[in-house]
């Protein structure tokens, strides 16, 4: 048939095309190995001089940057708000997004509560950082601790809105045989409906881990006057210590991607199918 | 046994939305209260009434960056939603090889605004005009950061390269839903290349385009980041955002009382637009 030469066609320029657009992502990344693995006199101003590859791969870079960025102490703040708040999110929003969508249709009450906090989603950040500033100061939250309540309060009308919406799906019969067993709601709710919502959980962590992974705002926000920094925030604070040796400042940057580029490369397919369903739901 | 049901419903929902009024919505009245105030971020304040609200509409850096915020909102979508189109086309036709290339194409999104911020901001300052000088090109041969008239650009490219993967992943979803025999259909009364996509696939798309408008401008109205990593604002005040005019000049510029009223007006436009969007999207969608 003359309709499948075409497509044959077609996609072989399609092909070459995506091969060309792949260099628009591959070239800011290549950039960023090779000045990290640069010392600053190979830098010469020519483009050939940035550009070709360093002439030894010495580690002296990430090891200064590890030490000018304190690396390993702003991973572990990282790590720590990180997951917690996907921990924390999961049980608590699994939790609030069940009793609001087993309620809503048939309270007034229930249905107040989830258009009200659904709603928070329309609240930019920018309004509440300066009273929220003000806020966490007075109640002594200006750390890590404070960042993941204010995250845990910020993701939830999103997350609350995926698992109501998920619920649906579940048969509420489920519930009334356990209940004709004689098993409270509660332990109905963690023994049979949590487990079941395992592909909303998946979901809801990848969306709020790469959320909270590289937020700037918050910590800036917050934890400024604590003295602590998660990986992003130092880059941030740290960057006029960097000067003009931008062969170390690219050694932090790239530390500061490595670990999100481990957990893309392990878990893909996750990651993709987690950030779809949370925009398309 | 259903009063044991409805007070554990109870019990799950007042306190956690107690903490959700606690950071959610007394901070929002907490700001807006400050919007009518002089406080200066510290020490005593008074009352001032509206006139917070009336200088906010003779300020000219106020007027300034709603009207960077704006264009780079409106040019970003536009640039976005065309090139992730493309892209979600191309990723969704029978090539080898598909899942490395969406991974691939998806990499931009995962890595920090920040860092990605800081490593076009060498690009655009070294390297750039570096390659203009090479080939020629005078109006690039200095950096498009240091041009109050070109740095928004800048800004922009760094804004769609991330936002495009996010866009293409949603389009390639969108794509998914379309069965095969709407294009067989479609083959046999002559509709493809351009006609096909214009009147059989864009269609059946358009929820996708919906949430991908509303992504877009939401986000790139917020726009923060790349802001403080590429041109901290400047040059000559060109490329400050309203979240970045927020931050610099209430947290530490002594304007929280000022600050806090652009934030409520900046509230209350964001709200205006999504709503606004919602209801063009529920109606485009109704048609089909």
């Amino acid at each position: 048939m003359k309709h499948t030469s075409t497509v044959g066609k077609s996609n072989r320029v399609a092909l070459v095309l995506l091969i060309l657009g792949l260099s628009t992502i591959a070239f800011p990344l290549y950039l960023t190995i090779v000045i990290a693995f640069k010392q600053p006199s190979e830098m010469t101003n020519s483009i050939s001089g940035i550009l070709s590859l360093p002439k030894t791969w010495s580690l002296n870079n990430f090891r200064e940057a590890m030490i000018v960025t304190d690396f390993w102490h702003s991973l572990r703040n990282s790590l720590l708000i990180s997951v917690l708040t996907v921990g924390i999110s999961i049980l608590i929003h699994s939790l609030m997004g069940y009793a609001l969508g087993r309620n809503k249709a048939h309270s007034k009450f229930y249905s107040f509560v989830y258009l009200f906090i659904v709603s928070g989603m329309f609240v930019p950040f920018a309004i509440l950082m300066m009273p929220l500033a003000k806020q966490t100061a007075e109640l002594g939250l200006a750390n890590w601790v404070g960042v993941i309540i204010l995250y845990i309060v910020f993701y939830m009308p999103m997350n609350i809105m995926l698992y109501s919406g998920y619920l649906v799906n579940i048969p509420i019969a489920l519930e009334e045989a356990a209940r004709v067993d004689g098993a409270s709601t509660w332990m109905t709710y963690w023994k049979i409906i949590f487990p079941i919502m395992g592909p909303m959980h998946a979901t809801v962590a990848v969306i709020t881990a790469l959320a909270v992974w590289n937020d700037v705002m918050t910590p800036l926000i917050i934890m400024a006057g604590s003295g602590e920094n998660t990986l992003p925030l130092a880059q941030l604070n740290f960057q006029s210590q960097f000067g003009t040796n931008y062969n170390l400042a690219f050694a932090s940057y790239l530390l500061s991607l490595i670990p999100i580029l481990i957990f893309y490369v392990i878990c893909q397919k996750q990651i993709l199918n987690g950030v779809t369903n949370g925009a398309v739901k | 046994m259903k009063n044991d049901r409805q007070r554990t419903f109870l019990l799950i929902t007042i306190p956690i939305l107690a903490l959700f009024v606690c950071f959610n919505t007394i901070p929002l009245i907490r700001g807006v209260i400050y919007s009518f105030t002089n406080f200066k971020g510290f020490g005593k304040y008074d009352w001032v009434g509206l006139r917070n609200y009336v200088d906010l509409f003779s300020d000219a850096r106020v007027g300034k960056s709603y009207l960077f915020t704006v264009k780079l909102a409106v040019v970003t979508t536009i640039v976005v939603n065309v090139l992730s189109m493309i892209l979600a086309l191309g990723l969704n036709s029978k090539i080898r090889a598909k899942g490395f290339f969406r991974g691939a194409y998806f990499l931009p999104n995962i890595l920090g605004s920040l860092v990605v911020g800081y490593i076009f901001n060498y690009f655009f300052t070294y390297i750039l005009p570096a390659v203009a000088d090479m080939a020629g090109i005078t109006s690039l041969s200095t950096s498009i950061l240091s041009s109050p008239s070109k740095a928004w650009i800048g800004v922009m490219i760094v804004c769609a390269w991330q936002a495009v993967a996010m866009n293409t992943i949603i389009y390639i979803s969108g794509l998914q839903t379309v069965p095969e025999d709407v294009y067989e259909a479609g083959g046999l009364d002559g509709a493809t290349g351009w006609k096909q996509f214009r009147y059989l696939t864009f269609p059946l798309i358009i929820p996708f385009f919906s949430i991908n408008m509303v992504l877009c401008v939401k986000n790139f109205l917020m726009v923060f980041d790349q802001i403080v990593a590429l041109t901290k604002g400047g040059p000559a005040q060109s490329t400050e955002s309203i979240s970045y005019l927020i931050y610099n000049n209430g947290m530490s510029g002594g304007q929280f009382g000022f600050q806090s009223a652009n934030a409520v007006v900046f509230f209350i436009v964001i709200v205006i637009i999504s709503v606004a969007q919602m209801k063009f999207s529920g109606s485009k969608e109704e048609q089909l």
